[in-house]
């Protein structure tokens, strides 16, 4: 199995506010990876020194053939990013995908918008393609982003908290569809809900300024410990039901 | 009515003006009201008003002043709430009366011939002279071929600037461009419409065209023709009428909003839809 990219004793930081220190990683086709860790820990940050929106400060970050330009990598933000009232259909959004590769004096080809609708055909949205995105609901929405981020054939694919605004119904669907996907895209999830992921990534790194990588799936409460990473954990069962920490 | 010479040049160059005027509203109105910067443009508008009074003062011509305080202040709003951390919008607040401020002391201040403020506030047609239809033309150009060049990428930075920038390092320079660029169709539509009314004339025309189509492009194309109507009507009715060509334009532009919006009430009402499926059923 081939190496995606690693990060080599990289630190980032806003100004003189270290947000990651020393973070050594190392990202493989094919994986699956959840990231988690408590808001304000750098999971997100760890995501823009990735898609190259903040340099770090210390150390490197090296990328194979397929990443070096950064083009293969889909990248699905927190849902609240796009103005949801704002114009544009659904088709032009999936489409938007594609601009990395297309640059900026772009006209969208016949083929661009067959991938778009291969792409709508895929996760269902083919009946909604001319709807704009305040008629949709919000795990409809996240599907819509979910194809822009896919459309381009990524061989590393950055999700940032897929479960926000998730309806319970779709979610499963959601987790089956990225389980797909894996089979021809790394994954890389950040996500604080530790029940629903540990049933589908393949293993996991916990951020906390540092990061720690853990290569089973499985979360126990004494990994948790042992990385400093306090965590809410969300489980499945009968009733739909939130398990919070005992107090002191 | 004998049709004199003077008079057929008037209908020429009113007509030109209400075609290069919905062409430019159309454009840059459809991208102020997309990306929510109607306020912003509010703040353009008025502290343009600036330039106009140093332009009389220092004898140049007055547009040219108003286009450059017009984008010095849209990217000063930028700077104030950006570096400065003041509130957007009471960097706005505070250049829009900035502007006028030193617009009505120039004004004031400049010796012998003092211009006929109300030609700037109302809008005035028989001020408009050949070089501002012209302007207004060239400006046309531009605005089809900017947009027509790179609609997507414009199109896609103002819906989602966070994604844009994973993608393009061009961002920035694309937003200061367009905002440069709206600010430039409001100041060269100040000398029909003027300074307190030249807002609608770009605000009106896309909510008529919402009301059709949520796809931006056909906003777009919308918003040209009904800014057309209700510029060509606005601008008969002042001619026939003697009031100000600004006033009459917004007027029949918001009665155009009025009735096409209870039409559509109605049809949708008839028809048993809801009042918003008809874009729901358009694809792409």
């Amino acid at each position: 199995m081939a190496t995606l990219f690693e990060m080599n004793s990289l630190s980032a930081a806003y100004g003189a506010n270290i947000v990651l220190q020393d973070v050594s990683f190392r990202v493989m086709e094919n994986d699956f990876i959840g990231v988690i860790g408590p808001n304000g820990g750098g999971k997100t940050t760890l995501l823009r020194i990735i898609l190259g929106l903040i340099k770090p400060v210390k150390g490197n970050l090296t990328f194979n053939q397929d990443l070096i330009d950064r083009k293969s990598i889909g990248y699905l933000p927190q849902i609240s990013t796009g103005d949801t009232n704002y114009p544009v259909t659904v088709t032009d959004i999936i489409l938007s995908g594609l601009m990395i590769r297309k640059g900026i004096i772009s006209r969208m080809s016949k083929d661009d918008r067959k991938k778009a609708s291969v792409v709508m055909d895929e996760l269902g949205l083919s009946a909604l393609k001319g709807y704009t995105l305040d008629t949709l609901s919000g795990g409809q929405m996240q599907r819509v982003f979910l194809g822009r981020a896919i459309i381009g054939d990524p061989k590393l694919l950055l999700l940032d908290e897929p479960g926000n605004f998730v309806d319970a119904t779709f979610e499963n669907d959601f987790y089956e569809k990225l389980r797909e996907l894996n089979k021809r895209m790394a994954i890389l999830m950040v996500s604080h809900d530790v029940g629903t992921i540990s049933a589908h990534i393949k293993s996991f790194a916990c951020v906390n300024r540092t990061l720690h990588y853990h290569p089973s799936h499985e979360i126990t409460n004494d990994d948790l410990l042992a990385y400093g990473c306090p965590i809410q954990l969300v489980t499945h069962g009968d009733v739909p039901h939130t398990v919070l920490k005992i107090h002191c | 009515m004998e049709t004199s010479i003077f008079q057929y040049e008037f209908i020429i160059k009113g007509l030109l003006g209400a075609v290069f005027a919905s062409i430019t509203a159309g454009i840059s109105g459809t991208y102020i009201v997309s990306k929510r910067m109607v306020f912003l443009s509010g703040g353009i508008t008025h502290a343009s008003f600036g330039g106009i009074g140093i332009g009389y003062f220092a004898g140049i011509n007055p547009v040219i002043g108003a286009a450059v305080f017009g984008i010095l202040s849209a990217l000063g709003v930028e700077y104030l709430s950006v570096r400065q951390k003041i509130r957007e919008d009471s960097a706005i607040g505070i250049l829009w009366a900035f502007g006028m401020a030193v617009g009505i002391i120039f004004m004031y201040i400049t010796p012998g011939y003092t211009p006929n403020l109300m030609s700037y506030l109302f809008g005035s047609i028989l001020t408009v002279t050949n070089a501002d239809i012209l302007a207004l033309g060239i400006m046309s150009a531009v605005l089809l071929l900017y947009f027509g060049i790179f609609y997507r990428a414009i199109l896609y930075i103002s819906f989602d600037e966070v994604f844009a920038r994973t993608y393009s390092s061009y961002v920035d320079i694309f937003k200061y461009l367009t905002t440069s660029l709206i600010a430039l169709t409001i100041v060269l539509n100040i000398r029909m419409a003027g300074v307190i009314l030249v807002l609608s004339l770009l605000t009106i025309p896309p909510n008529i065209a919402m009301i059709f189509t949520r796809v931006y492009s056909r906003i777009v194309v919308w918003s040209v023709f009904a800014g057309f109507i209700g510029t060509a009507t606005g601008y008969v009715i002042s001619f026939f009428a003697g009031v100000p060509v600004g006033a009459t334009i917004i007027f029949t532009l918001v009665i155009i909003w009025v009735i096409v919006k209870g039409l559509h009430y109605i049809v949708m009402k008839i028809s048993g839809k809801e009042s918003n499926s008809l874009s729901l059923s358009e694809t792409d």
